[in-house]
């Protein structure tokens, strides 16, 4: 079986022809979305986003939207997405600027990127605090200065079934290119923002981070919605942290909690590097986060810190894994779940240990808080362990709010409903309180405090 | 210091209660007036802390008869954050670690609350930082304590100071301590009884219990009761204490003690 492709180098695009061939819904996915008119980029830029375009294409016949029998998606049932006619995103909504305001901080004023829609937004955009030595920018705009972006679509797992659902429908993306030995002290901010249209749309944000070797910067990735819509963001992040490098990242996922995300982190580690991440996950109907960490060198050192917080009917699953190849590796995972009402939270950590990595220093907590009878949580550790000298811990603890905790509160005047919100917030702010922007801290706490429960 | 003519703050008459269907209290009755310092002693499991969590309104605890009246109201039909509102303070044997949110806070919610009670508006963040500062003192308190968690990785001690802390700060008409010395060196004891000396007026009353004696040297009872079985079995001056910490609490049981002091 084959694919056909536009044999015109000028736009790709499906053809409508063959697409009864091919996976039903994952093909007319992609169907739908914009050709991408290539004539006006950069000649390497539209050769790269051609070449990734048709190979993901191609790719994607070969794949089928998962389903609960599928061991990677046990808890988490696709069939309410597969439901939805998703349709090319509004490439300009009508929003006004100042709907946007409670997603920007002062921190990034001049250090982001923003994205509505998909499309890159120069007027929401500043760069200007960024130094020389660093190109912060989308895809479309770049030009040959920096080769970094090669590195784009070339982390591992991206065969995954909607990392290739992005790449086939690739049409722009956030670009961090640091070069070696920068230090950049303002947090680098990539909002993503999906307005809700009259239809449900397809919006699948890229981004792709590189940091030369010794350099250093903050990056905080966040995903919002304006409206109520059904709509589908499929994000896919790629992250290279180069030899001793440091990469601290957060990223913020809180869409409308009608919309489906899925979100891939794919992050390599080269020697003696650190990647921080903390992923909190307060929006979205249905939620998904992939965050797959790579060391692939020597004495590298991964933190991951995870929170999610979910009502309603809401469903978010995290799936992580650290693989390690080579020795004297560290990792530390803090997950947290807090889950009310009739929500399902999903917590799945990996941790391969491969022959090599001798003295793999690996540890990894889940906790998860359960706020209602019908809240319900799935935790699975997944330690694969080759090597025969390291040390790798895990715990996993799933309790509701504590009598004793409440009552105390309680004897010193707050009521039951005070008591309870401030021991979830106690709960939730260890992982917010990671993230290293202040106004960004104080949003999400106050977002945490004022949640009703 | 008894005063006769002084308010009734605590009355309680013939009161009972269990925990998970076991009769613990089984007819207790008291009486504390506005100014007095009373301490409950008495052996393990003769319900001294079941009485304090009763009267604080922990929903592990059923009463099942008596009542409780607290300055003319019905204590045991108020919820536990009424209670509190209301003036009474329970200082925990075992104060609750509560990560996250920190003493400073914990402090300022639990005191707007009282506030708002009272009527009164929500002091100001400098205001507040100011009173907390002030009560601090109290206990020799480091501000840096504001700060941190509230009880997270304090010791033992700490853990006490703050309790009396949170007492100074809401100033409640019937203080309770249950056991707040246990588990003390002598100078985080000296420190924790020169904070309840300094908060006790001729407006309220403390109730004390203890296993202990040696906590009475610094704080001086008006009245020593000794617990059994879930009553008082018998009252003295502070001399009982000092009877009981050097012939136990045998002879006390066997009936040789002094009869109830009627009140």
């Amino acid at each position: 079986m084959s694919i056909q492709v536009s044999s015109n180098p000028e736009t790709i695009a499906p053809n409508p022809a063959s697409s009864a061939m091919l996976d039903g819904y994952l093909f007319s996915l992609v169907s739908r979305l914009p050709a991408l008119n290539l004539t006006t980029l950069d000649v390497d830029i539209a050769a790269l986003v051609q070449g990734l375009r048709e190979h993901a294409l191609l790719r994607l016949q070969e794949l089928q939207t998962p389903t609960t029998r599928d061991e990677e998606w046990r808890f988490t049932d696709l069939s309410s997405l597969v439901q939805v006619e998703f349709q090319a995103a509004d490439r300009t909504p009508p929003i006004d600027r100042t709907q946007l305001d409670p997603f920007l901080f002062p921190e990034a004023a001049q250090s982001r990127l923003v994205f509505v829609n998909g499309v890159y937004s120069p007027e929401l955009s500043n760069t200007e605090a960024l130094p020389e030595g660093v190109m912060v920018t989308n895809l479309l705009s770049a030009s040959g200065q920096s080769q970094g972006y090669h590195h784009l679509g070339k982390q591992p797992g991206g065969d995954e079934v909607f990392a290739v659902l992005n790449t086939a429908g690739l049409a722009d993306a956030a670009l961090v290119l640091i070069s070696a030995n920068q230090t950049i002290a303002p947090p680098i901010h990539l909002l993503f923002v999906t307005v809700s249209g009259t239809t449900s749309a397809l919006n699948q944000p890229r981004c792709l981070v590189v940091a030369g070797t010794g350099s250093s910067a903050t990056l905080i990735e966040e995903y919002v919605g304006i409206g109520q819509g059904a709509d589908f963001i499929n994000a896919v992040t790629e992250i290279w942290v180069e030899p001793n490098a440091r990469v601290h990242h957060s990223r913020v996922q809180r869409e409308s909690t009608s919309a489906f995300h899925i979100g891939r982190t794919a992050v390599s580690q080269g020697r003696d590097s650190h990647y921080t991440c903390n992923a909190v996950s307060l929006g979205a109907r249905l939620s998904r986060h992939n965050l797959e960490v790579m060391q692939t060198g020597e004495q590298t050192e991964t933190i991951l810190n995870g929170l999610t917080l979910i009502g309603g009917e809401q469903v978010a699953d995290t799936h992580s894994a650290i693989v390690y190849t080579k020795p004297h590796g560290r990792s530390r995972q803090l997950h947290k779940c807090i889950v009310d009402d009739r929500a399902h939270g999903v917590f799945n950590g990996k941790v391969f240990v491969s022959k090599a990595a001798q003295l793999t220093d690996a540890g990894q907590i889940n906790r998860n808080l359960l706020l209602s009878p019908k809240a319900r949580i799935d935790t699975k550790p997944q330690l694969e362990i080759i090597a025969d000298n390291v040390k790798c811990s895990h715990g996993a603890t799933v309790s509701q709010l504590d009598e004793e905790e409440v009552f105390y509160l309680q004897s010193r005047g707050l009521d039951q409903a005070t008591s309870q919100k401030l021991l979830i917030y106690g709960f939730a702010i260890e992982v917010i309180n990671q993230i290293p922007v202040p106004s960004l801290q104080n949003t999400l706490s106050q977002v945490i405090k004022e949640r009703a429960f | 210091m008894i005063n006769e003519n002084s308010e009734v703050i605590l009355s309680v008459r013939d009161l009972t209660a269990e925990v998970d269907g076991t009769p613990i209290l089984k007819g207790l009755t008291l009486e504390l007036k506005a100014g007095e310092v009373h301490a409950i002693m008495g052996p393990n499991g003769s319900g001294k802390s079941t009485f304090s969590k009763v009267l604080a309104g922990h929903p592990g605890y059923t009463v099942t008869g008596g009542e409780v009246i607290f300055r003319g109201e019905n204590l045991l039909e108020m919820e536990p954050a009424a209670r509190s509102r209301s003036g009474v303070f329970l200082a925990f044997q075992y104060p609750i670690e509560i990560p996250g949110v920190s003493n400073m806070d914990f402090l300022r919610v639990a005191y707007n609350a009282h506030r708002k009670h009272q009527g009164l508006e929500e002091l100001d963040a400098f205001d507040f930082d100011d009173l907390v500062r002030q009560k601090s003192e109290i206990v020799k308190m480091d501000p840096s304590f504001l700060t941190r968690s509230v009880n997270e990785g304090f010791s033992g001690g700490e853990k006490k100071r703050n309790e009396i802390l949170q007492m100074a700060m809401l100033e409640p008409k019937l203080g309770i301590l249950d056991e707040t010395d246990s588990g003390l060196d002598i100078d985080a004891l000296k420190i924790v009884a020169n904070g309840v000396n300094q908060l006790t007026t001729a407006e309220n009353t403390m109730l004390v219990i203890t296993h202990y004696q040696r906590l009475l040297d610094y704080i001086i009872p008006d009245y020593v009761h000794v617990m059994e079985g879930g009553r008082i079995i018998t009252t003295g001056s502070k001399e009982l204490a000092l009877e009981l910490e050097a012939r136990g609490y045998d002879w006390v049981l066997e009936g040789e003690a002094p009869q109830v002091v009627a009140r």
